[in-house]
């Protein structure tokens, strides 16, 4: 009797395509996440605007026109001015700058920090781990806010301060995460092979480990992403953040932008605005990515 | 089962330690004190230090380290939290009117996330993937993104364009005037709820569609029973264990984590005076302040874990 073998196209069809391009890739997760698309465009927009606002401002963020002082928006300035004057259209491009070096900047250190300290936790195992997840208890039972404001506190207020602010209370938060799926990650066969092989810790680790745990920190970054724009707008709003003349949304609203509400409403509508919309891309994609990843998964 | 609890309970105390610990030198790294503070008022004017050191002897800074952490620990031994280094107050005093605010303020906010949270959150799981679902899915992300600070300036201004009438703008007690203390707080309440509705929403969906792949629901269609009463009875029943734990949790968070929509609504409660106590290093009143919270966290988390062992018995063994 002849073996009945699958015709060689059908084989080919069901294997996983060797090398799909990025094209490709994106191409299937817009048709398959359209709002996760979405998200992304709006992301790529606001990258767009943040490094290209010296050339498409129409004004310098930081100039100050007392002749125009909170106009409403007009052909001129778009979206008006503010108590002093400045165009805030180009306030917003400018304030894009710092909302992405904030959140870039703390999402990553805070995610890479939480990685390590949770492949490693779960590696090592035994009293380290007990050590470390009391270490990190300690930390996730201050609420996010009060962290950063001691830290911000502590470090004094400029811009990589305020990064490193918003970054430490994001490491234990990614810690846990990955330190339970690492232990999974330890137990497997692999592991040991390698281990009985006579590799040392780091090339175990970093060779063997870190790979598999890279969709939960891909997951966790992105995650970050949203939040830590929207503490840094937070801590900028409560004075504690960014400092004036700097450009950033969260300061946009503070101070004249509520006292004077009511007869200049634009000064408080437009910044909220681009907090809102870029937080919401942030996380509408990392919804859709957590969801192509891992749909088990269930991070806050 | 007693054994899990009592060692879940013994686990408190260490992680409380640290709080306390963090806290109390995390303060003192900050540059400056609370003699500084008042007396120079940050801007380094000059000012007599033989005063500066007579001021700092009368509230114990002068005494080494280990001695202000040991008599600061003592008194939290006998429950006394000491008097604010600012005003001279005994903390509880200056803490009671606030904490009665912030308190309610979060108790009307996690009724009004409740309230959004479930429903929308059911609905979502039964149309998984169709525009229901996207629906909800926007609403709930929207509300994440949305700083609530911002919604709360967004309020007020439409009241005062639209119907030209602002909140009462100072705190009346509820059991003063019910009326005035709602009409302050419920908009608050509504954009802190809000934001906090996002998070037990996607859990309510995830949680629900979990549960509806289980045998015991299919068991339960096969005998022919009403949808509505699978509905009640089996699925919400089971998948409502990690909802509660996700707005427990973020409850206790909320008591400290309304500083920003404090400020906007101009609500003097425990957020807005934690922000004043670290910009005047009052040490005493802020190390009060943290501890309350993170203990709220903490006590609630706790009470998460026994709930959980007590109603899925396969925890305890871990």
């Amino acid at each position: 009797m002849a073996i009945n073998t699958p015709p060689i196209d059908a084989v080919a069809e069901a294997l996983p395509a060797p090398h799909r391009g990025w094209a490709a890739v994106a191409r299937d997760f817009a048709r398959r996440r359209p709002l996760g698309a979405a998200g992304a465009v709006v992301v790529a927009l606001m990258i767009a605007a943040a490094l290209t606002a010296t050339l498409i401002a129409p004004y310098d963020p930081l100039g100050v026109d007392f002749g125009a002082m909170m106009a409403p928006p007009s052909a001129t300035h778009w979206l008006g001015t503010d108590a002093f004057g400045r165009d805030v259209l180009s306030r917003l491009l400018y304030g894009s700058r710092t909302a992405l070096l904030v959140g870039f900047g703390a999402a990553f250190f805070g995610a890479t920090a939480g990685v390590i300290l949770g492949v490693g936790s779960a590696y090592f195992g035994g009293r380290v781990d007990l050590y470390l997840q009391r270490l990190m208890d300690i930390f996730i039972s201050f609420p996010l806010i009060i962290l950063a404001l001691a830290m911000v506190a502590i470090l004094g207020n400029n811009l990589p301060n305020l990064i490193t602010a918003i970054t430490i209370p994001m490491i234990p938060r990614c810690a846990l995460v990955i330190r339970s799926s690492a232990l999974a990650i330890r137990e497997m066969p692999y592991v040991d092979a390698a281990r009985a092989a006579g590799f040392g810790h780091a090339r175990i680790i970093l060779r063997h480990m870190l790979p598999n745990v890279m969709a939960p920190y891909l997951i966790m970054l992105s995650a970050f992403l949203g939040q830590a724009i929207l503490l840094e707008a937070s801590l900028s709003f409560l004075g504690l953040g960014v400092q004036e003349p700097i450009a950033a949304w969260g300061l946009m609203l503070r101070g004249a932008a509520v006292d004077f509400a009511e007869t200049a409403p634009w000064m408080a509508i437009f910044p909220g605005l681009a907090i809102s919309l870029s937080v919401f891309a942030f996380n509408l994609f990392g919804d859709s990515l957590r969801d192509a990843l891992d749909p088990k998964l269930r991070t806050l | 089962m007693g054994k899990y609890i009592l060692k879940r309970f013994f686990l408190m105390f260490p992680t409380l330690l640290g709080v306390a610990v963090l806290t109390f030198f995390l303060l003192r790294i900050v540059p400056g004190d609370v003699v500084e503070a008042r007396y120079a008022g940050g801007q380094g004017q000059f000012v007599d230090q033989k005063l500066m050191a007579m001021e700092r002897a009368k509230l114990g800074l002068d005494q080494p380290l280990w001695k202000q952490f040991v008599d600061w620990m003592w008194g939290l031994a006998r429950l006394d939290l000491g008097l604010s280094m600012w005003t001279g107050a005994p903390i509880t005093q200056e803490i009671k009117l606030r904490f009665a605010l912030s308190l309610q303020v979060a108790i009307m906010a996690s009724i009004v996330a409740t309230l959004l949270a479930i429903p929308l959150g059911i609905v979502a799981a039964l149309k998984q993937d169709t525009w229901v679902d996207y629906a909800v899915r926007v609403f709930s992300i929207a509300g994440l993104a949305t700083p609530s600070f911002w919604l709360g300036i967004l309020m007020i201004l439409g009241f005062l364009i639209i119907f030209r009438w602002l909140p009462p703008m100072v705190y009346t007690p509820f059991w003063v005037d019910p009326w005035q203390n709602l009409a302050q707080l419920i908009w608050p309440a509504l954009a802190v709820g809000y934001r906090y509705s996002a998070v037990a929403t996607r859990m309510t969906r995830s949680a629900m569609l979990e549960v509806l792949r289980e045998d015991y629901i299919r068991t339960a269609r096969a005998k022919g029973l009403w949808t509505k009463l699978i509905l009640t009875r089996h699925a919400l029943k089971n998948a409502m264990l990690p909802v509660v734990t996700v707005i427990g949790l973020e409850f206790a968070f909320l008591l400290g984590g309304l500083v920003v929509t404090e400020q906007v609504f101009n609500l003097n409660g425990l957020g807005l005076l934690f922000v004043e106590a670290i910009a005047r290093r009052d040490y005493t009143l802020t190390q009060a302040l943290v501890l309350l919270v993170s203990s709220a966290f903490i006590v609630v988390n706790f009470l998460m874990d026994v709930m959980y062992a007590w109603l899925d018995p396969r925890i305890r063994y871990r």
